[in-house]
């Protein structure tokens, strides 16, 4: 087990380098020069654009810029900002509201996603099986901005039953109608995942033995079913919360959420390449550390599968 | 951030509540709940460079650095006229090259020092100095010895550190001299780019730029990028006027619909621009009844032609699209009336008599096809605009305009940014029409015309030159007094719009809202709120 | 990964065919190597059992539908979809347009059969560009395995955690030059490539794993034996028994596809005037939504109903060829 986390690890690296230099090279590649709009209509004067490229290393190589780059953030120091920001503190603003956001969604995907994938699997075909079936596949069909806008229209403007956008401190409450549009589309999916795996699950043989052996009811479905049909389901979920710390531009965008997805969103739109790399640097690391855990877990909920 | 932690105290119960109710609307995180009527909160986007006054020139920084700094002169409220700030007089000598101004003696920076003529002067030497690298270095470029601080070549060095036309006289007295007439330059000095700077900026910029101190009637107390801006009354303030308002917070919004949906829920205190979605059918008005407010702006838009370009040289051509643009359907079909139709290149507030300034700027069917048959063009023409900016729509309604009228194509074409659109424009490479906009430095009609006409001027990137013009420019600047240079400044602009180097499409039109707390809202035409009429309700 | 729409359309939808895929490698393969005798009985069962799905009818018939509309738009309007008049603007359905004017005064209802065709060329070509990459790159890391596998694996792996729209965002800024003028073809073709671009990882995985197990069989080990080129064994005996698995992907796939170009028409970096598009249509009334609600309404129903179609048949295909699934 050690040696394969190990070797997990390791394996990274290369990933991680190869990310970030990508990402590096096409943010430096978009076309404009970043500072030919900084000053209107009138072009900006030459000594501020000299002062600025020189500070930002931008008459360099490429990569020697990437090597300068990465050997400051093996320091822990993401840059700054055209503005002089610091892009350790916008990140470190932005992602706690980030994490919470893709908390919420998360525990919809599950809490719904998951009774509901229950209730039709072990049931079988029938009106709930169908209901289930149909109305995921219209989450799945329509997109988040669509869903956003309703929400935010109907729920905020025209009820006022919530917030229609969220403050800068974007507590856990403000963050609910946001997180559930967020999860909506996840949310089939987690259903549907589920009913196809208890359906699978519910024909094995280890059931069919617990049901022979004389097991309750309860145990058969709750020891043997689930914690067999779970694994597909965790390892969706798991690489689903990666995914969902990502940020989501659109959903940040229409609720004024001040994440990471805005952030990076807004970054590319003025050419902060020092922030747009950071940012994903860090969506990269913590989406590959996701996808280990979830392997992890495998080994916890299915004892056939053994690391070594 | 002691707020801070009570906020997530606060916010754990209300969320549980929300939970059990769905019911949370008007929920201001915990803020309010810290200290709910001191505060009053204004909306901003992230400023996109440090707060320096010199070196801010988009709106985001400049709607701060304009709270936290007080100018020689303000503008007023109702016709952008400028009004002694700092300034105790601004004396022009007899040619209207040198200016003696004096400074009232009672002001102070926000860190207790005294606001000397020195701190005009050393903040003006600090912006115009190429190494410095400030973005409004160009606004000092009138002043005599510009060019040895600022070499007009990249590779050059500065030979000088100081510009020779800057000479302080006495403690509360200096004197500036130009290097050509300028009649009007007093009425220029309220842009944030003249602001005055304390000893401690010049001694540690860095610490200053986490912390600005400025001469404003409020003072900055704390920053969280992206999020808010907080500033306080500022106790010595000197104006003549005290704020009414004790704190005021400028609050970071990703997108102005959400700034506007929290300015209708009470969220948000003062918005200074409306988004076109609230605009749509005139929605804003019944979402803010009571408490909405509308100003004509020093601002507008335009199609410049690409004059480098054989296509756009014929003159006819020129007019004759600009008579195929039907703005007054443009601007109530697209505005919903937001906006005016443009009657000529300098908005309307700043002429007595818009009438008869602009032959072409009419829309004239008939006259059009005319002109282009005399033209002999029969190509497509274009208009390239930045789709980052709220232009799409009337970019294309005004190319199906001129499509539809004068049977010709007309392509809308997109670029990503505004950047992509300035260093096309900055290589000289467009080969359509693009648009263009002029948002006015100070309130005069000088500021939409030498800039952006005159034979060589910084921001003429269509490359218009007609030496006559050039030549009335300068009998303005050289008049002996403001009404007299206004005179041949339009007659000036009348000789331009004969030419049409672009074609003036829209004035806008400023719309503004507030929450139910406050009131004695005001922007002026250059879109500045002012914060010392701004009350508590 | 981003929204929903987005992830879904890449990250979450992709890991859920995979999963779901994976999850049936527990037991028995798709077209396992066990009934190798009985292959194509199993397309033909899969073919069988589709026919009496109404979900399946329903949704091919959509397609059809669609497809004739993107091919002959002529047949459905006659109206020109660009042509403007402003005194229209915004004009609620009447006879004359049965789903209004738009912002510009142009006809909503030949718009939207305009649509199609950005849509289900983006859809189809983008599926395909990433099953035919994803496939063949997926068979040679599994066959050879090794270090080709590792390196192949890695290189996977840099594109796969890239944020989906994130990435896309980034290519197609990158890939717009300044002061180009790019006609439609251009434009839609950027869009691909950046959805191929980044969702090739999914398919190379599916693929290789499929290709791992199929390589253990007796008759490719027979094969093998029998002096069969590499080349031979990888096209004549992996792939028809890899297929399935990167097919039932591929359909799911291609609903979600649609989607994810209109969200990136949404955000201004996908597809743009010139082209109709319904990510077009609807990014331009999304402003407008509170007094021109049918600007939003017919697009998005449009949209919705493909993707549906789409999603609906990759459903109906997958439980055919799973056998435990009849």
């Amino acid at each position: 087990m050690g040696r394969y986390v190990a070797r997990r690890l390791l394996q990274l690296i290369p990933v991680f380098i190869g990310t970030t230099f990508l990402i590096y090279l096409l943010v430096w590649a978009l076309p404009g020069d970043p500072f030919a709009g900084k000053c209107g209509e009138r072009p900006c004067p030459e000594s501020f654009v000299a002062v600025m490229r020189e500070k930002f290393n931008m008459d360099d190589p490429l990569f020697i810029q990437y090597g300068k780059y990465l050997l400051n953030l093996l320091q822990g120091d993401f840059g700054e900002t055209f503005s002089g920001t610091s892009v350790g503190t916008l990140i470190s603003n932005a992602y706690p509201v980030t994490i919470r956001l893709a908390l919420i969604a998360l525990l919809f995907e599950a809490l719904i996603g998951v009774i509901a994938g229950i209730l039709t699997g072990l049931r079988g075909r029938g009106f709930m099986d169908n209901l289930v079936l149909v109305s995921t596949l219209f989450l799945i069909a329509i997109p988040t901005f669509v869903t956003g806008y309703l929400v935010q229209t109907v729920f905020g403007l025209q009820l006022g039953w919530i917030a229609p956008t969220v403050s800068g401190n974007a507590s856990w409450g403000e963050l609910l109608a946001p997180g559930f549009v967020l999860a909506s589309v996840s949310m089939a999916y987690v259903a549907r995942l589920t009913r196809t795996s208890i359906a699978e699950n519910k024909r094995a043989d280890f059931v069919r033995t617990a049901v022979a052996k004389g097991q309750p009811q309860h145990r058969v479905v709750g020891v043997h079913l689930l914690r067999n049909s779970a694994i597909p389901v965790v390892t969706f979920l798991g690489t689903d919360l990666g995914a969902l710390m990502g940020g989501a531009i659109v959903t940040e965008g229409i609720f004024n959420i001040n994440g990471i997805g805005g952030l990076v969103f807004r970054s590319i739109a003025r050419q902060e390449g020092t922030t747009v790399t950071g940012v994903v640097v860090l969506l990269v690391i913590v989406y590959l550390v996701m996808n280990l855990l979830v392997d992890l877990l495998y080994a916890v909920l299915d004892p056939r599968i053994r690391y070594d | 951030m002691r707020a801070g932690r009570r906020t997530a105290f606060i916010a754990l119960p209300t969320a549980a509540a929300l939970l059990l109710t769905a019911c949370g609307g008007g929920d201001n995180g915990g803020d309010s709940a810290a200290d709910p009527n001191s505060e009053v909160t204004v909306f901003t986007t992230e400023p996109e460079n440090p707060l320096i006054p010199g070196g801010t020139n988009e709106t985001g920084g400049g709607r701060v650095v304009d709270t936290i700094f007080s100018m020689l002169v303000r503008y007023d409220n109702e016709d952008a006229s400028s009004i002694n700030e700092v300034a105790e007089s601004i004396e022009a000598d007899e040619d209207g090259r040198v200016f003696t101004i004096t400074i009232k003696d009672d002001w102070k920076f926000h860190d207790g020092t005294d606001v000397t003529a020195q701190s005009f002067v050393d903040a003006w030497n600090w912006v115009a100095y190429a190494p410095n690298g400030a973005l409004n270095a160009s606004f000092f470029e009138k002043i005599e010895g510009y060019e040895d601080v600022h070499p007009a070549d990249e590779g050059e060095e500065p030979t000088a550190e100081t510009m020779s036309g800057l000479e302080v006289i006495d403690e509360h007295t200096f004197q500036v001299t130009l290097s050509a007439p300028f009649a009007i330059f007093p009425e220029t000095l309220g842009y944030s780019a003249y602001a005055p700077l304390p000893e401690a900026f010049f001694e540690d910029q860095e610490a200053w730029e986490a912390e600005p101190i400025g001469n404003g009637p409020f003072q900055f107390v704390s920053r969280v990028p992206d999020q808010e801006i907080k500033l306080t009354r500022f106790e010595d303030y000197a104006g003549e006027q005290q704020p009414q308002i004790e704190n005021l917070t400028y609050k970071v919004y990703q997108s102005l619909d959400a700034a506007y949906t929290a300015v209708v829920s009470n969220d948000l205190d003062v918005l200074d621009q409306i988004p076109v979605s609230a605009l749509a059918g005139d929605a804003w008005k019944t979402d803010l009844e009571g408490r909405t407010l509308e100003v004509d702006l020093l601002l507008s838009y335009t199609l410049s032609f690409p004059l480098y370009d054989e296509v756009y040289e014929d003159v006819n051509l020129r007019r004759a699209l600009s008579l195929a643009i039907n703005r007054e359907e443009m601007a109530e079909q697209i505005f919903f009336g937001n906006r005016l139709p443009a009657q000529s290149r300098v908005p309307a507030v700043l002429l007595d008599d818009p009438e008869g300034q602009c032959e072409y700027c009419d829309y004239d069917p008939e006259r059009a096809k005319q002109l282009l048959a005399e033209s002999g063009y029969t190509g497509d023409v274009g208009i390239t605009y930045n789709s980052d900016g709220d232009h799409q729509q009337w970019v294309e309604a005004a190319c199906n305009s001129i499509a539809n009228t004068l049977e010709i194509g007309c392509n809308p074409e997109p670029v990503q940014t505004f950047n992509v659109q300035r260093e096309i424009a900055n290589a000289r490479e467009f080969t359509t029409m693009y648009r263009t906009g002029w948002k006015a430095d100070y309130p005069s009609i000088e500021n939409f015309l030498t800039p952006l006409l005159r034979t060589g001027a910084s921001s003429n990137d269509g490359d218009y030159s007609n030496p006559e013009v050039d030549a009335k420019l300068d009998e303005a600047d050289q008049a002996s007094s403001v009404e007299e240079a206004t005179e041949l400044y339009m007659e000036a602009e009348r000789m331009i719009n004969e030419d049409m180097p672009s074609i003036p499409v829209f004035d806008d039109k400023g719309q503004a809202g507030h929450s139910t707390r406050v009131e004695n809202v005001h922007l002026n035409p250059l879109r500045t709120l002012d914060v010392l009429s701004l009350s508590l309700a | 990964m981003t929204d929903p729409t987005a992830a879904a359309s890449a990250g979450k939808m992709e890991t859920r065919a995979q999963e779901e895929i994976t999850a049936e490698g527990h037991g028995a393969r798709p077209g396992g190597g066990a009934d190798d005798g009985k292959q194509r009985s199993l397309w033909g069962d899969a073919w069988v059992s589709l026919r009496r799905r109404p979900i399946f009818i329903i949704s091919a018939v959509i397609i059809l539908f669609l497809t004739v509309m993107a091919l002959f738009p002529g047949l459905f309007t006659s109206v020109d979809p660009t042509k403007a008049d402003l005194s229209l603007a915004r004009q609620t359905p009447s006879a004359d347009a049965w789903f209004g004017y738009d912002q510009q005064g142009r006809d909503i209802y030949a718009r939207v059969i305009h649509g199609v065709r950005a849509s289900l060329v983006v859809g189809v070509l983008a599926t395909l560009g990433t099953v035919l990459l994803g496939s063949l790159v997926g068979l040679f890391a599994g066959f050879y395995g090794g270090w080709l596998d590792a390196i192949l694996s890695r290189f996977a792996d840099v594109f796969f955690g890239l944020p989906f729209v994130l990435g896309a965002i980034v290519i197609l800024s990158t890939f717009n030059p300044p002061g180009t003028s790019y006609g439609p073809v251009r434009i839609i073709f950027q869009v691909i490539f950046s959805i191929v671009v980044l969702s090739w990882p999914v398919t190379m995985r599916i693929m290789r794993s499929a290709a791992l197990t199929a390589k253990q069989q007796d008759y490719v080990k027979a094969a093998r034996a029998l002096g069969a080129s590499p080349t031979r064994i990888i096209f004549r005996h992996l792939l028809p028994n890899t297929l399935a698995p990167v097919l039932v992907y591929g359909s799911i796939a291609l609903g979600t596809y649609i989607a994810l170009e209109a969200t990136l028409s949404f955000l201004g970096v996908g597809l743009r005037t010139p082209v109709v598009s319904w990510g077009v249509m609807i990014s331009d009334a999304k402003e407008l939504i509170r007094i021109a609600p049918h600007m939003l309404l017919f697009p998005a129903g449009a949209l919705a109903v493909t993707v549906l179609a789409f999603v609906m048949l990759g459903d109906a295909v997958r439980d055919a060829l799973d056998p435990k699934m009849r």
